[in-house]
């Protein structure tokens, strides 16, 4: 695929997407969002790009290995549930912490949690997206 | 605290072994290794004098306290017993395995589950709290599964340590129905509990549910009519896995347990007459069937059927004369079974054969082992001085005064008289007559780790006989009072006069002679005798043919692949169950036409009405050709929907919504020219139903929606709860979002490995496809 429009256009979006998929993930406790729609836009934007210039380039671009992404996702999903039971709660229970962190707001383990399951969600999109792209090629 | 010992010592030497089993060659871990089970021996040794003065040993650990399974053990002399049994015969098993298997290449595999199993029988018999209990039961089952399966490579091991684990997994599941029916109706988690509601449970109404529950469990396990036949199969194992699971203890678990459960469901005629006759039958069968085997390893497996029928029987009959007699039969016979059972894979290991047709002046080149096995042999057929013949003495004195006596007895006479029988054809064909050397076949004395086992076992049977004060009375003294509840004071003799259990001694010894005399005659005709050509492994590989087959049609007929069957199946159920529900209450079956303020429809919205449902006329009456066009009509679809939740300020769902219909239309694009040409769409008929059963579908899922929306006035707890609790606990205003990743966290968590699991599954799909492309 080598449309011009397409590419110019997603040069312009992609960061625009990403900005818009981190604001989802941030402001998700509170509002409208979370880290399964913020991961779904993020996913979105990269297959964009892949749409545009191939998916062999979007992973080269991305520089980490899409199951690592989802290793990871689920490695932070875990490491949520097992700060409470290293602090002597139950495994899983909302830690937070006292202090308000700038622009994030309220930070504590729910909200880790909920940037694993952004991770696991861009992870295992792509993975599918862009293994049924190849085929295509 | 000693007990924990016990057990981390037995669990964390199955991890121990095989480094040490590589690391320092075969015939030192033998001898290192064995220190550990004896090491526990001793340590079990220490703690007699604690249980003559208080009884029971005890400790508790919490494990899962919110299901109370709690580490209760607790040792008395009915645990020691066994647990001396487990680690004594146990480290004579593990010198054994290292010269027996001196050269197969994994020894170490063998030491890790062995090692394995013995923490797991420890466990058995020291666990008071019975979901403990039932935790190590199945952990045996499964170690015996790996056991009998050791030899892998062969589909005939393979096959019979499925039905070994098949039965007796059964029996541990029906065993757990059992214990948990005992938990509900007395609150209580322990025996020793338990034991204090006794008359309470065998009043209950369910008290002969689970009585038989657990009694499937002991006898599966035990190896009882008519389950009796994974353990001959079970011999496929190695020796020394047979020597030591398959006679001296695991298969001593379902005694155990009807042992340990005695004081509890014991003593009722309901008890009496399950448990006596199934032990009676097995008894006799397992005499019947062992003099007529050739096979060295089978005999002795089915006598050691007859033997756990004979014990079986004694714990049904319940007397204190019959448990004593069951205690002390219980401690012969691992005495001389494990040293049988030693000899005759010691036999294997030289001679290459176990056949005694092919065996014969084996006394001459083993002299040792010729010993050992008359030693053994000699107790097993219950003659004097041995512990197996004051065994023998003790089981008729208490067969006489219980009801039925004489039918058990003589039941008995035959079981016992056949068991002399095996014991000569075991002991005196292998090792009588001259010997004659095969060209291939390089005789000598098995080596000691293969000795000296049979030896010492055998020896202490001898001993046991003729000094029973020195260790068989006090431990048959202290485990009989956990299973009578009171103090127990039996004298051990050998000689109790003139009277009738000497006679009725005499009939049996008699009796076995001569059907051993009769065998030498008979013995080529037996063959065909019944269960010759009918067996219950046959039926058992019938009924299990037959499961299969049930499974494939249920499968078949279920899952045929179609999705669009799938689909079909999922819409009529629905509708029905639905409609059964309507049709018994007709009362819910309405809806307030005021309340959904027809007057307020907005006009967007009938825009938004009128693009989703041209979109999914276009997407049901559009060629096939114009593929692209169907999926461009499924997106407006779910775009307009998206819309709708944006009218009505569910701003959360048309996010997730946008963004999921985005995506589909992309996984769409790319999937649909892979799939199959729609062949079978194209029968108009076909196409006739499929739209009925859709547009019944969607008018039963439009009129549930009216009736939620509607009729009912809807008063949410679970609303309030969130708002108030999202804000005080949660740290958040957005109850979606804080139920997904807090509240319900738990559950996202499991999802999120779902959808890994499941992509990794569909990336192996398609690779697969590649590589067959």
């Amino acid at each position: 695929m080598s449309n011009l429009v397409l590419r110019t256009a997603t040069r312009l979006l992609l960061p625009l997407l990403m900005l818009f998929s981190i604001f989802l993930l941030l402001n998700g406790h509170n509002a409208p969002g979370g880290g399964f729609i913020g991961g779904l836009v993020a996913a979105a934007a990269f297959i964009l790009h892949s749409l545009a210039f191939g998916a062999d380039a979007t992973q080269e671009a991305m520089r980490l290995r899409l199951d690592n992404i989802i290793g990871l996702g689920l490695l932070i999903i875990l490491t949520s549930g097992l700060i409470p039971l290293a602090l002597g709660y139950p495994f899983m229970r909302g830690v937070w912490l006292k202090q308000e962190i700038p622009v994030i707001g309220h930070f504590g383990t729910p909200f880790l949690f909920d940037i694993g399951v952004y991770f696991v969600v861009i992870g295992i999109t792509l993975l599918i997206m862009f293994n049924l792209e190849i085929e295509q090629e | 605290m000693i007990l924990l010992i016990i057990l981390a010592l037995s669990f964390s030497a199955a991890f121990i072994a095989p480094p040490v089993t590589n690391y320092t060659g075969y015939k030192r871990a033998g001898w290192l290794l064995s220190l550990i089970p004896f090491t526990l021996f001793a340590l079990l040794v220490a703690q007699i004098p604690h249980l003559q003065s208080d009884h029971a040993l005890t400790y508790t650990l919490p494990w899962v306290p919110s299901l109370n399974i709690n580490l209760a053990l607790r040792l008395d002399g009915l645990s020691l017993l066994l647990a001396l049994l487990v680690t004594g015969i146990g480290g004579f098993i593990i010198l054994y395995a290292a010269g027996y298997l001196d050269d197969h290449p994994q020894l170490d595999r063998l030491y890790f589950y062995l090692f394995l199993f013995m923490f797991a029988m420890l466990g058995v018999v020291l666990a008071d709290n019975l979901l403990l209990i039932f935790i190590f039961w199945e952990l045996t089952s499964i170690t015996s599964y790996l056991l009998i399966g050791f030899n892998h490579g062969s589909a005939s091991s393979r096959f019979a340590a499925k039905q070994a684990l098949l039965i007796t997994g059964a029996g541990g599941l029906a065993l757990m129905a059992g214990l948990l029916l005992l938990i509900q109706i007395t609150g209580v988690h322990t025996v020793t509990a338990l034991i204090d509601q006794a008359d309470a449970i065998q009043q209950h109404q369910l008290y002969p549910a689970i009585l038989v529950l657990i009694l499937l469990g002991a006898f599966t396990k035990s190896a009882q009519f008519p389950f009796h036949f994974w353990l001959p199969g079970a011999m496929a194992a190695p020796t020394p896995v047979s020597a030591y699971l398959h006679s001296a203890t695991m298969v001593k678990a379902g005694v155990y347990l009807l042992a340990r459960l005695f004081p509890v469901l014991g003593g009722t005629p309901l008890w009496f007459g399950l448990v006596v006759p199934v032990g009676v039958i097995t008894a006799v069968l397992g005499g019947y069937v062992a003099w007529r085997e050739t096979d060295l390893k089978r005999i002795l497996a089915y006598a050691t059927i007859g033997v756990l029928g004979i014990l079986v029987t004694l714990l049904g009959l319940g007397t204190d004369h019959a448990i004593e007699a069951a205690m002390l039969f219980l401690l012969a016979h691992a005495l001389y079974k494990g040293a049988l059972f030693m000899v005759a894979g010691a036999i294997d290991h030289t001679m290459h054969t176990r056949d005694i047709n092919k065996l014969s002046g084996l006394r001459a080149i083993m002299p040792q082992t010729a010993v050992a096995t008359a030693l053994a042999a000699i107790s097993m057929a219950g003659l004097p001085p041995f512990i197996g013949f004051i065994g023998k003495e003790l089981l008729y004195e208490a067969t006489q005064e219980v009801p039925y006596g004489t039918l058990i007895t003589t039941a008995l006479i035959i079981a016992n008289g056949l068991m002399l029988t095996a014991a000569l054809l075991i002991a005196y064909r292998p090792f009588a007559g001259t010997f004659n050397p095969k060209p291939n076949q390089h005789p000598h004395e098995p080596s000691l780790a293969l000795r000296l086992g049979p030896l010492t076992l055998a020896t202490l049977g001898l001993i046991g006989g003729l000094l029973p004060t020195l260790f068989a009375e006090p431990l048959i003294n202290l485990a009989i009072p956990p299973i009578t509840q009171h103090e127990s004071h039996l004298h051990l003799a050998l000689w109790h006069g003139f009277n009738l259990t000497l006679l009725l001694s005499l009939i049996t010894i008699s009796f076995g002679f001569a059907v051993y005399i009769a065998y030498q005659h008979l013995q080529p005709r037996l063959v065909n005798l019944p269960p010759a050509k009918w067996s219950f492994t046959q039926l058992f590989k019938y009924s299990l043919q037959q499961f299969e087959r049930l499974a494939t049609f249920i499968t078949t007929t279920l899952q045929p692949g179609q999705l669009n069957f799938y689909v079909t199946i999922i819409i009529i159920t629905t509708i029905g169950l639905i409609a059964i529900v309507f049709i018994r209450t007709p009362s819910l079956l309405q809806f307030d036409i005021d309340q959904m303020s027809l007057s307020s429809i907005r006009v967007e919205e009938v825009l938004i009405l009128i693009l989703i449902n041209i979109s999914a006329l276009m997407v049901t009456f559009t060629r096939r050709l114009k593929l692209v066009a169907i999926i461009n009509a499924l997106g407006s679809v779910g775009f307009g929907i998206a819309l709708l939740y944006v009218t009505y300020s569910a701003p959360d769902l048309a996010l997730t919504q946008i963004a999921i219909e985005t995506l589909t239309v992309v996984l769409f694009m790319l999937v649909i020219y892979r799939l199959p040409a729609f062949a079978n769409y194209t029968a108009t008929r076909r196409r006739l139903s499929d739209g009925i059963i859709a547009v019944i579908g969607g008018a039963f899922m439009g009129l549930i929606t009216l009736i939620a929306t509607t009729a009912t006035p809807v008063d949410s707890i679970s609303y309030f709860f969130f708002i108030e609790e999202n804000l005080e606990r949660a740290h958040g205003h957005n109850i979606v979002n804080v139920i997904l990743a807090d509240f319900r966290g738990f559950d996202t968590m499991g999802e999120t490995i779902v959808l890994a699991v499941a992509a990794a599954g569909v990336i192996a799909l398609m690779r697969m496809q590649r590589d067959t492309e």
